[in-house]
């Protein structure tokens, strides 16, 4: 029986960890994600959970407690944005490199400076290279999924990394929409308690986090890149299962009229959202056009991305976030070398937008699908970087 | 009451084998540490020498479970090590009680790692945490820390020929930590092993946070004579350099009475760290520091003494 829940993004976030049965909750507040924190210390406080919520002094302190306690075997779960997750940058790496399958709500949030609490994905994607498994949900309802498969993909023996899941500060994380909710039971059964690989017990002592020189460092490493292309098997299978029990159907990306689009737009979160509500009203002016949504940034699904464009000429790429002095923001580099590598003559290019909670309007998506349409019938892209919505 | 040799266990959970210089007080500090456990413990090291020496993959000096995450927050991992033990006792997944210690060099204490302390001891976890301070950031180079003396030469506070080694004084850790008023709070000296193992002992045995500051004697950045490190440990007691007291409950006991210090000179002459001091411009810098050790001691044992 699936029930239907009045929750924001955030709320549907903290329900999720409650049904994940957490045992430790490691977190400090911040803008736009502090009512994923609130929200999970009412359960707390009532008695609703067992989890032993430490309430830190910092971000940086979250992260490190949630690595000890993950290292002892516990499911851990932690929840930041902006200038925090800027904070925890460090044991980010460490989270990852020590191989612990915490999950994290990310509020995404502009950084400083100037100081702005509104979303775009300037936070994660300035970490994206610290060895998580990173997802973007578009809503609520996602959000709420996504936080339950990410505990069972992170703790996979197979993956053993931590998982950030991603929704747009205020956009998501205010906004409340109706959840369809699993029933306690059916989580439970779904997410069966952590079975650590291996843990800090004094039953059987071990050195974790030792001290590797040249000869050893880089083969950890390795074995890192090798844990994410792993983790494509374990997702795969996790959101199957997933679907068998809910009938919603996750994967790498979603697609929207992509079959037959020869124009589309690739962006993460809700901005897909209203690119598909644009898309749609394109196409029933028989415009063709199409989205293509990645769900999950890390690992880059390269291969879903070229099957999804097969049939497109023109593509654009939005990014919430600035890549300063790069060629193009970070999703577009991503899909220019994916596309270089598997020999695509697609024709790209990048929009910035939404940058400090910009807004970005249906018609500024019209805009770009339009740009895209004559891209595809010219083959010729005039700017291949530009700034959406911004005052030059 | 003050443990015994013969109640000391023969097992080494600190193995030999590790990188530490020679005459380093860090190991053996350790290695009493380690003498000190009663049940199962799990122990939290900062980044820092003890670090560095002591595991250098795929080698390890530690027979218990030992995590290094980073430099600054000893306290914080410990904090999450803690919880998850209660978490997972909570749901019947583990039924030991774990003691967990917390190690951190002065650096990873006085300076980096001050806020995750305070944080941890705040919250109140349950573990202990022991800084052993050698006075600089040893590891790095031997860089002026906040617990390093006043006109100490360091790499970052040189003995130029203006400024004589580091113009500042070193921080109240003992103070901070008692501020928080936690049960537990001890200042230790690795000659005196006694009293620092029955500290440890005590440490672990109180309910929530204690904190120990151990004198840690390091012949390369001190730069004394390797043989001579604990008799060093032993002078800095002995000239009231470091007033061996713990503070319990708020009540302040001065642990090792000092009626008939010796000369301060003693202690500072087997350092080279303070050698430029005894050039004759810099002389009074060595009255600076008497005047500081007269301060302390007379602060430390006014409040032993109200106690």
């Amino acid at each position: 029986m699936s029930r239907i829940m009045g929750l924001t993004g955030n709320e549907a976030i903290a329900y999720a960890v409650k049904q994940s049965n957490v045992d430790v909750v490691a977190a400090y507040p911040i803008t736009p994600q502090t009512i994923m924190v609130e929200a999970f210390s009412e359960y707390v406080h009532n008695g609703e959970v067992l989890t032993e919520f430490v309430c830190v002094e910092s971000e940086h302190s979250a992260m490190s407690a949630c690595v000890g306690a993950s290292l002892t075997g516990a499911r851990v779960f932690t929840a930041t944005a902006s200038q925090g997750l800027a904070l925890m940058h460090e044991m980010l790496y460490i989270a990852s490199g020590l191989r612990c399958p915490i999950v994290m709500g990310v509020a995404n949030r502009a950084l400083s400076a100037p100081i702005n609490i509104h979303g775009d994905h300037s936070d994660m994607m300035g970490s994206r290279d610290c060895g998580w498994i990173q997802i973007y949900a578009e809503n609520n309802q996602e959000a709420y999924d996504w936080v339950i498969q990410a505990f069972k993909i992170a703790e996979d023996p197979k993956v053993l990394l931590p998982v950030s899941v991603n929704i747009d500060g205020f956009i998501v994380s205010f906004s409340m929409e109706g959840v369809e909710v699993l029933e306690d039971d059916e989580a439970s059964k779904f997410l069966s308690m952590r079975k650590p690989v291996l843990t800090i017990s004094p039953d059987n002592p071990i050195t974790v986090g030792a001290l590797c020189l040249p000869d050893y460092y880089f083969e950890m490493k390795r074995q890192q890149v090798e844990a994410l292309k792993e983790s494509y098997e374990v997702i795969e299978s996790v959101t199957r299962e997933y679907k068998a029990l809910t009938g919603r159907r996750y994967s790498f990306i979603e697609t929207y009229g992509m079959e037959n689009a020869e124009a589309g737009i690739i962006c993460l979160g809700s901005t897909a959202g209203t690119a598909k509500a644009v898309a749609k009203n394109l196409r029933s002016k028989g415009k063709k056009v199409g989205v293509i949504k990645p769900w999950v940034y890390r690992p880059f699904p390269a291969e879903e991305i070229i099957r999804a464009v097969d049939n497109l000429k023109a593509l654009a790429v939005l990014d919430r976030s600035c890549s300063f002095g790069a060629p193009y923001g970070a999703l577009s580099s991503d899909i220019i070398a994916t596309l270089y590598q598997y020999g695509k003559d697609l024709k790209v290019f990048n929009g910035i937008y939404g940058l400090g909670g910009r807004d970005i309007t249906p018609s500024d998506i019209e805009t770009v699908f339009n740009e895209a349409l004559k891209v595809a019938e010219t083959r010729l892209v005039k700017e291949s970087l530009k700034f959406i919505g911004v005052r030059e | 009451m003050m443990v015994r040799l013969k109640d000391l266990t023969t097992e080494e959970p600190f193995t030999s084998g590790h990188r530490l210089c020679a005459g380093c007080g860090a190991g053996t500090i350790m290695r009493m540490t380690l003498k000190a456990i009663g049940g199962p413990t799990v122990i939290v090291n900062a980044t820092g020498c003890v670090e560095v020496a002591s595991t250098i993959y795929p080698f390890t000096s530690w027979k218990i479970p030992w995590v290094h995450v980073a430099f600054e927050n000893a306290a914080a991992v410990a904090s999450g090590i803690e919880a998850a033990y209660k978490a997972l006792a909570r749901r019947n997944a583990w039924d030991k009680h774990v003691d967990v210690i917390a190690l951190a060099g002065d650096g990873g204490t006085f300076d980096i790692g001050i806020q995750a302390l305070s944080g941890a001891l705040e919250r109140g976890h349950d573990f202990l945490y022991i800084c052993y301070d050698n006075e600089a950031y040893m590891n790095t180079g031997i860089q002026r820390s906040g617990a390093t003396p006043h006109g100490a030469a360091t790499t970052t506070s040189p003995a130029g020929r203006k400024i004589p080694g580091k113009p500042e004084f070193k921080k109240d850790l003992i103070g901070i930590c008692a501020a928080h008023g936690i049960e537990y709070v001890a200042t230790a000296s690795p000659a005196f092993w006694n009293d620092y193992i029955t500290k440890v002992r005590r440490g672990l045995e109180v309910v929530g946070p204690a904190v120990l500051h151990v004198f840690s004697p390091c012949p390369v950045g001190m730069r004394h004579d390797s043989a001579k490190s604990i008799e060093i440990a032993r002078l800095a007691v002995q000239t009231r350099y470091w007033p061996v007291y713990e503070v319990e409950r708020g009540k302040y006991k001065l642990n090792i009475n000092v009626p008939k210090p010796k000369p301060l000179l003693e202690f500072l002459k087997m350092q080279d760290r303070f050698r430029h001091l005894f050039q004759p411009e810099f002389q009074h810098e060595i009255e600076v520091i008497q005047h500081w050790v007269d301060e302390n001691w007379e602060r430390i044992t006014k409040r032993c003494e109200e106690s």
